[in-house]
């Protein structure tokens, strides 16, 4: 461990997460996940759908509480960290209002965390400074995911969380989403990315962290998982790894 | 509170033309059909514009939430009810201008008041609309976008045309009328005509907007509780 890992608390810190939501029968969405990432690592967040990877991000982003279990991220509480601009998130979905230009967008999200943020950079960063003047709306679903990252950029935060940020996307907009965060990650953020496509966690994670049922079940650099599970592909890793826990209760994790 | 954002918000009302023309045309509208003769009309016309204004703030709420706009700014420092403090000063910025373009059509057809008195109903017209805010963001926070724009509306004139701010109502229905919000908020709007204050009228427009803030709060919360 280097000096600057001591001294520093983890970028993200979760420790025997639990959630659970109450509706007409209890779902444990998270079930005692422990989760350590250092600064300046780029981790893939895997595991099939209800595996508990976006409600592990919204508990680490504040937006909802623990039912067990703690999150601290750079050392801070989660909303601590938010309100102080140190963490950001690209989500999947929404979050943008259609009717304002790119430009106005990022402007706003700058003057909300006060002054002195540069808005030009954050958006020649994601790529996209040539549509400043472009109304939301007549953005393509590449073009509002750029959007959504450069407003992530703003505040500079050190740790960036992006929720399966390339889904639905072609493959020229994946690839000039990726070339973005790359660039930028290159710069020393840290960087957690869930994602369905497994190629994204093998080109451009330092390290793949596997969840099924609320739990890490296999944590390392791609070809470590595909090792340990005896496996030549991190698909075949992965849909070892996922189904093993449940097909019997007595399974192998 | 932040500057831009209202400033931004504000640009954003009037470029949504369908909702802020309907604002600034119904009530002229409304004032054509009753015939504008009288002072008081005229003056209760332009509270129901400006009612309309602010309660149209529920809809943007509505839309922002689905759009997940909301949870977005939640990402931001900017706190809830400073987003919804937003939303209702943009709102109430249309509803002042709705009060004077139908206060000055009724000035143009010929309704003669003091400078003075124009300005205080057009103040008073301003002020008692803002609790009816509270109404569009209780909406707002409850229902989907659609059922806010289908509904706030209708429900706004159907509260105007029963509390007696389009024709003045006598016994039984002059009697159920002092039990609504728009009765109160229209006596207040019209004292700068008359002499002296109605003690009802405050204690009707006090009462409802407790109730209407209540009822705000009560949604607000329920939709930023981090659960």
């Amino acid at each position: 461990m280097t000096p600057a890992q001591e001294t520093h608390p983890p970028a993200l810190d979760v420790r025997g997460l639990v959630k659970e939501f109450h509706g007409r029968e209890v779902v444990r969405a998270v079930d005692g996940l422990d989760l350590r990432v250092a600064r300046g690592e780029v981790v893939a967040f895997l595991g099939p759908n209800g595996a508990g990877k976006t409600t592990t991000i919204d508990l680490a982003l504040g937006l909802a509480r623990p039912t067990a279990g703690t999150v601290r991220v750079l050392g801070q509480a989660p909303a601590d960290a938010v309100a102080a601009g140190r963490v950001a998130a690209v989500m999947q979905t929404g979050g943008l209002l259609r009717d304002l230009t790119v430009g106005e967008t990022v402007r706003l999200t700058a003057a909300l965390f006060g002054t002195g943020h540069d808005v030009r950079a954050s958006l020649e960063r994601a790529g996209i400074a040539d549509l400043e003047r472009r109304r939301v709306g007549r953005c393509s679903g590449g073009q509002q995911q750029r959007l959504r990252f450069a407003m992530a950029l703003v505040s500079e935060p050190d740790l960036l969380f992006l929720d399966e940020p390339t889904t639905g996307m072609d493959v020229m907009g994946r690839r000039d989403f990726w070339s973005a965060v790359r660039a930028d990650a290159a710069r020393g953020r840290t960087v957690v990315f869930a994602t369905h496509y497994l190629d994204e966690a093998e080109l451009y994670a330092d390290r793949v962290v596997v969840v099924s049922r609320g739990r890490v079940v296999a944590d390392g650099t791609a070809a470590q998982i595909k090792d340990a599970a005896g496996v030549r592909t991190l698909e075949d890793a992965f849909v070892r790894l996922t189904s093993a826990v449940g097909t019997s209760a007595g399974g192998a994790r | 509170m932040n500057p831009t954002y209202l400033v931004l918000e504000i640009r954003r009302t009037f470029r949504a033309r369908r909702s802020y023309l309907l604002t600034l045309v119904l009530p002229p509208v409304v004032l054509s059909v009753v015939g504008v003769t009288q002072p008081e009309l005229v003056v209760s016309v332009a509270l129901y514009g400006a009612i309309l204004a602010v309660t149209g703030c529920g809809a943007g709420v509505a839309a922002e939430r689905a759009q997940g706009w909301t949870r977005q700014l939640r990402l931001t420092p900017l706190r809830p009810g400073a987003y919804a403090a937003t939303k209702v000063l943009a709102a109430m910025v249309l509803g002042a201008l709705s009060i004077v373009v139908t206060l000055a059509l009724g000035a143009a057809r010929g309704v003669d008041l003091p400078p003075a008195v124009w300005l205080g109903c057009a103040l008073a017209c301003w002020v008692v609309s803002a609790p009816f805010a509270a109404l569009g963001l209780f909406a707002g926070y409850l229902l989907r976008v659609e059922a806010v724009t289908r509904v706030l509306s209708p429900v706004v004139t159907l509260l105007a045309a029963a509390g007696g701010l389009f024709v003045p109502l006598d016994g039984a229905l002059g009697q159920s009328a002092r039990l609504l919000p728009t009765w109160g908020a229209g006596e207040l709007a019209r004292a700068p005509l008359t002499t002296g204050i109605d003690a009802g009228a405050v204690a009707n427009v006090v009462l409802w907007t407790l109730v209407l803030v209540a009822a705000a709060a009560w949604r607000f919360r329920r939709d930023t509780a981090r659960v």
